[in-house]
């Protein structure tokens, strides 16, 4: 095959790809009765990629994701009980504002080391949340923001209690960045910041202004989570305080660590395995899920997610790198 | 306002006693730890669980929290962090906020989630004033006077220990650059070792110092990471010096933040914190030329 | 100051608090030079490209690039002017092919690297290019590995292409043949002397062989200062240069 072709390739959908969404968009419909654990999962999948996009393409380590996404969710709900109860008008509002808040923040983590960075994006988020508390009467503060009613999608469709409308709307926007993330990572900036991501001082050496770059895509990943955190609020009618809180940071990580830093699709297949692993976990024991959850991270970084899942590995010695001499 | 002061002091003493293994096993092994926190409640648990079930005295206590929490580092050490060292850092985010999920949990499984309460001996508490009646009275609560004391007196044996031991010079050259440092005959796996397992006393220490000020609940952790994690960015990981100038401005920030505008309290720490990172990516108190 | 060379230096310093890594070092390099940098270990000499392409801060100075003051320019600013260098220790990225990684240089080099709607190598004429690097550097029978698994000798060829993809106007290559076996040693010095005359190639090498058959200017550097500079036969029957090198007279 010529080089132009594979190339080519590799950017194109794979069959089981569109399988896989088939399946999504009928999932609300076959199994009506969990339209709304649907809804859920979509949503947190749309989180969880757009963290994949921090954390996965850019190597920033970063703790306050969240922030985007409270961020966004705030901004729906705020805009949908005082100015428009829209949703796809509410959901722009949230991007545009996580955006924003995106490109503010892009620009304060591109120096320093991985710590450095690490405390900013935290404090960032916790800065959110000390500001949600503190401005209660706008937003609620612990009671956070509830009441808010959406209208009708696209003039149409309502929200109904059964769910089905959420989970179509949640995934129809899932897919829609996810196709927009999926072309971004197969063009030449997914491989430029595939190069500052294996080695940025090579990067730099050939010609790629990598703090733009990577300022580029930390601004879309906000944006991304905040669509995210919009549709919790429309679908949920609701906006609180622990959407900025490190808990929800940390489940996103383990949905990555479960389904994979560094290729989208990790973001889905952890957020899916993620709630299929709470839900059977929780109703054992759910006091004490966090042990298991925390467990099983540790156990998942100590072995690698490559020999978890082929356990006939888990007896023989790890395989080394080769080093240049 | 120099109570605050004081107070502030004292707060700051006590997170640089709770950061300092932190901040060594960060600059040392380039390990980002968020487990640290755990090592902190253990030391507290410790102390509550022998005063309280077998009442034992707070003073006899305070050593036996270090050693419990320094044997589990050299414990966890050895057998879970060491395998890591090389991991990238994302790896070592996700694997400590697993540790500390799992120490969370079984705290609050073994403990119960509510709030300790310390039983100070007399002795410690109770209150001084000097310059009473005037604008600078200095109120000297007695057991934050015993924590400037002790976290010191601490310091002061760690600087010595640091610049006038042999111990001392193998864990700066340890820092400074492993790979040189072994080739010079210098153990470092001993080194990382037993400075883990000192880092991490310390943090127990600190954890039963600290109970009776901080408070101690399951949640300990998470809580207070945030704080100790404040003290290594903004402290540098190349000295000591640097994290307890840090931890001396943190603690009196956030008690005189909490006075002066309660309506904001950590938020005032927290945009500080950004604001110097954003100024000073290495630390504010990092010499030149230090690694990152 | 005059475009009659293709990059210069003027009085470059860089200190380390208490070290002088590089001590007012003046080059010249004329256009389509092949010129030398030698020199014992710890001279300075990758310093030296350091503080050219930007990746280290010069504490003194100026680099004048194609007659154009580049001393403030950042790394990427600079390769974007032409200047572009090669490292001791290959630097590759491990995670993309070789196919994969000259096509994102040369779409990075054509200005393209922003481009977030179409795939990667979307565009024949980089395509193209990338294959014609790939033939030239022998590593079209590797094109589809991932670089993480190239054998040593592959890795230092396409550290090579890497560079040329970025069509440089001035090329610095810091021992390009270090740690390469011999039958590709070879073929690596082949394609460097095949490169085209308009390109101003800057060489550090300890191979003495080497240097003496590419180059037609060499320039001594010692301490951090240059020692003396002129053409192969001078420095070649240089006492200087003797002594620094062998530390007694040799016959």
């Amino acid at each position: 095959m010529s080089a132009h072709a594979s190339l080519l390739r590799s950017a194109r959908w794979h069959p089981l790809e569109l399988v896989f969404w088939v399946l999504a968009f009928a999932a609300p419909w076959v199994l009506s009765q969990h339209a709304l654990i649907i809804n859920e999962i979509a949503i947190v999948a749309l989180f969880a990629v757009s963290l994949d996009l921090v954390l996965g393409y850019t190597g920033i380590v970063s703790l306050g994701h969240a922030a985007f996404l409270g961020f966004g969710a705030y901004s729906a709900a705020l805009f949908a009980k005082h100015i428009h109860p829209d949703p796809l008008l509410g959901l722009v509002v949230g991007m545009v504002a996580s955006t924003v808040l995106g490109a503010m923040c892009a620009w304060t983590i591109m120096r320093g080391s991985d710590l450095t960075r690490l405390m900013v994006t935290l404090g960032t988020a916790l800065i959110l949340l000390e500001l949600a508390n503190k401005f209660s009467d706008l937003t609620g503060g612990a009671d956070g923001l509830q009441g808010v009613m959406m209208g009708p999608l696209l003039g149409q469709f309502e929200f109904d209690l059964m769910g089905q409308t959420s989970a179509w709307y949640s995934l129809s926007v899932l897919l829609v960045l996810f196709v927009l993330a999926r072309r971004l990572v197969n063009a030449p900036l997914g491989a430029t910041l595939k190069a500052v991501r294996d080695n940025r001082l090579r990067a730099m050496a050939i010609g790629i202004p990598v703090i733009a770059r990577l300022a580029v895509v930390y601004t879309v990943a906000a944006g991304m989570a905040g669509a995210a955190g919009a549709l919790m609020a429309q679908t949920t009618g609701f906006a609180s305080l622990d959407v900025f809180a490190m808990d929800r940071s940390a489940d996103v990580m383990l949905m990555l660590a479960i389904g994979g830093v560094g290729w989208l699709y990790g973001g889905i297949a952890g957020a899916v395995a993620f709630k299929l692993m709470y839900d059977v976990i929780a109703n054992i024991t759910p006091q004490y899920w966090t042990f298991w959850m925390g467990l099983f991270l540790v156990v998942l970084v100590l072995v690698g997610r490559e020999r978890l899942i082929r356990p006939w590995t888990w007896w023989s010695a790890p395989a080394r790198k080769e080093e240049a001499p | 306002m120099l109570t605050l002061l004081f107070d502030g002091v004292a707060y700051g003493m006590l997170l640089f006693i709770l950061a300092v293994g932190l901040c060594v096993t960060m600059g040392l092994m380039n390990f980002i730890n968020l487990a640290h926190g755990a090592f902190a409640m253990l030391g507290g648990y410790v102390t509550v669980v022998l005063m309280q079930r077998h009442g034992v005295p707070f003073l006899v206590c305070l050593p036996l929290a270090f050693l419990a929490s320094a044997l589990m580092g050299v414990l966890l050490e050895r057998l879970l962090y060491r395998p890591l060292y090389k991991k990238p850092h994302l790896d070592q985010v996700l694997f400590s906020i697993g540790l500390a999920f799992m120490a969370v949990a079984s705290a609050d499984y073994w403990m119960g989630s509510q709030q300790q309460i310390m039983q100070l001996p007399d002795w410690l508490r109770g209150r001084t004033e000097l310059f009473a009646d005037t604008p600078f009275v200095l109120g000297m609560g007695h057991y934050r006077l015993f924590i400037i004391v002790v976290c010191a007196v601490l310091t002061v044996g760690l600087q010595y220990v640091l610049s006038a031991t042999r111990f001392g010079s193998r864990l700066r050259a340890s820092v400074d650059d492993a790979r040189v440092a072994s080739g010079l005959g210098i153990n470092v796996n001993v080194v990382f070792a037993a400075t883990f397992a000192v880092g991490s006393g310390l943090a127990g220490l600190g954890g039963a110092l600290g109970a009776e000020v901080l408070g101690l609940d399951p949640t300990f952790p998470l809580k207070f990471m945030v704080y100790f994690l404040i003290v290594v960015a903004v402290g540098g990981t190349t000295s000591i010096t640097g994290p307890l100038l840090a931890a001396l401005l943190l603690g009196i920030a956030d008690v005189a933040g909490k006075y002066y505008i309660p309506k904001l309290g950590a938020f005032i720490v927290y945009v500080l914190m950004i604001a110097i990172l954003i100024w000073r990516p290495q630390g504010l108190f990092v010499r030149q030329g230090g690694k990152s | 100051m005059s475009v009659d060379f293709a990059l210069q230096t003027h009085g470059l310093v860089k200190r380390f608090g208490g070290i002088t890594a590089t001590d007012h070092v003046n080059l010249n390099i004329a256009h389509g030079a092949r010129h030398a940098l030698i020199g014992p270990n710890g001279a300075g000499k990758t310093t030296l490209i350091n503080l050219m392409t930007g990746v280290l801060p010069a504490t003194e100075g100026r680099i004048v690039l194609q007659g154009e003051d580049i001393s403030r320019l950042a790394p990427h600013q600079r390769v974007a002017r032409g200047m572009v260098r090669t490292f001791q220790i290959n630097q590759l990225f491990n995670s993309l092919t070789p196919l994969e990684t000259l096509a994102m240089v040369v779409t990075q080099h054509r200005g393209e690297g922003a481009r977030w709607w179409q795939p990667l190598g979307y565009q024949a004429l980089i395509t193209e290019r990338a294959e014609q690097l790939l033939v030239q550097f022998h590593l079209t029978d590797v094109m589809h590995q991932l670089t993480g698994h190239l054998a040593y000798g592959k890795r230092r060829l396409l550290e090579m292409a890497i560079a040329l993809a970025c069509e440089p106007r001035v090329l610095l290559l810091d021992e390009p043949v270090a740690g390469v076996p011999a039958g590709e040693r070879d073929e690596l010095l082949q394609t460097v002397a095949a490169l085209p005359s308009d390109v101003s190639i800057v060489l550090i090498e300890h191979d003495m062989d080497v240097v003496f058959n590419f180059a037609d200017r060499i320039t001594v550097l010692v301490n951090g200062a240059v020692l003396t500079e002129g053409t192969p036969q001078e420095i070649a029957h240089d006492p200087q240069v003797k002594a620094v090198y062998l530390g007694t007279h040799h016959d």
